[in-house]
């Protein structure tokens, strides 16, 4: 079972070539012709990234989410959410790489097996780093009135983590 | 207009913090460590991104893509209705999904912004659907969570894989409030 989530990307990639080539597609000459596309993807999506990025690590460095998570500790007491991983839901929406940090800190202190370190799991399987997709998605395509996608997004990552927490608590 | 009140406002909260919590100086490294993280974020994922719009296109060329969308038109017809009938979308749009699906989440990015671009058709306001494509996106609908496994299992976890299960509860009921959030903003949003 582990070893075909392992093959997931190279048995795509066999099997897409195995059934171009079967229906007789030039499948390295479009391979090819697609790749140059993904290089005007990377140019589009590098602006905004910049302009997050540098935000987020600023935003990291003053201890602002530290501060907030401090602040809101005790309205997600109520709500279930234990306040050891408000770090970890504050740094989500922003920072990929800095809430994989975090959470597997917290999985390592905790235990993998633990109610909080399943819980964090759970939290960083079900949800993306929404600022990202929103800033990447939006810049590659030069929109710049996003309308009502921020909001919502938002109101779906807090259900993910509310429904992360109450998923592990009902399963384990 | 949204962008710049988000990123204007974590601008501003990181200085007035970190001047008032004593952290000024790192703040201001960060501020000039941000943009070459960036670069080199978009450089290590520019790789993955040309060889998935690059199987995309073989996909396309020997109509698989097009398989795929019919396979997923039913769900994917209803979310977004506006678009059934651009079917180089619902190609793009469909490969999104089914990448998501397989936590390939570096493949669902270019797949979905080539969706969003079809979309898009040159306005520089979010269409409906295109708010739909991303809170979708931002809600992650993951069936294979390969990341945290891995991270769980260096941890030393008995079974890394054992939180499937809440994995798929929580991260389909939080696609379910995001599409329902879209729902009822489209109808209450005034720009």
């Amino acid at each position: 079972m582990e070893l075909l989530f392992v093959m997931v990307i190279p048995l795509i990639i066999a099997g897409v070539a195995l059934y171009g080539t079967v229906k007789g597609v030039d499948v390295y000459a479009a391979l090819v012709h697609g790749a140059g596309e993904g290089l005007t993807t990377t140019m589009r999506i590098l602006p905004p990234l910049v302009g997050l990025m540098t935000a987020v690590y600023m935003l990291r460095a003053s201890g602002a989410l530290e501060l907030l998570s401090r602040v809101l500790a005790p309205l997600t007491g109520k709500l279930g959410l234990p306040s050891e991983l408000l770090p970890l839901m504050m740094l989500r929406p922003v920072s990929g790489s800095a809430a994989l940090g975090v959470g597997a800190e917290l999985i390592g202190r905790y235990g993998p097996d633990s109610t909080l370190g399943r819980m964090a799991s759970v939290m960083l399987g079900s949800t993306e780093t929404t600022f990202y997709t929103v800033a990447v998605y939006f810049g590659a395509v030069g929109v710049d009135r996003t309308r009502y996608a921020v909001p919502a997004a938002l109101c779906a990552d807090l259900v993910g983590f509310l429904a992360a927490a109450w998923a592990v608590r009902l399963l384990f | 207009m949204t962008m710049t009140w988000i990123w204007s406002g974590m601008v501003l909260v990181s200085v007035v913090c970190g001047l008032a919590l004593g952290r000024g100086p790192e703040v201001a490294e960060a501020a000039m460590e941000g943009a070459g993280a960036a670069v080199q974020l978009a450089i290590s994922l520019a790789g993955m991104t040309c060889l998935w719009t690059g199987v995309m296109e073989v996909m396309k060329r020997a109509g698989l893509a097009e398989k795929l969308a019919r396979l997923l038109a039913p769900i994917l017809g209803r979310l977004f209705p506006t678009e059934v009938r651009d079917q180089a979308v619902m190609d793009s749009l469909s490969a999104n999904v089914s990448a998501n699906l397989l936590g390939l989440g570096n493949a669902a990015t270019p797949l979905g912004i080539q969706a969003a671009r079809g979309m898009a058709r040159g306005s520089r306001t979010a269409s409906d659907a295109m708010c739909m494509l991303v809170v979708c996106n931002t809600a992650s609908i993951q069936l294979i969570p390969t990341t945290v496994a891995t991270v769980r299992a260096s941890a030393g976890a008995a079974t890394p894989f054992d939180i499937l299960p809440a994995v798929w509860l929580a991260s389909g009921l939080s696609v379910l409030a995001g599409i329902g959030a879209c729902l009822l903003l489209r109808r209450v949003w005034r720009d």
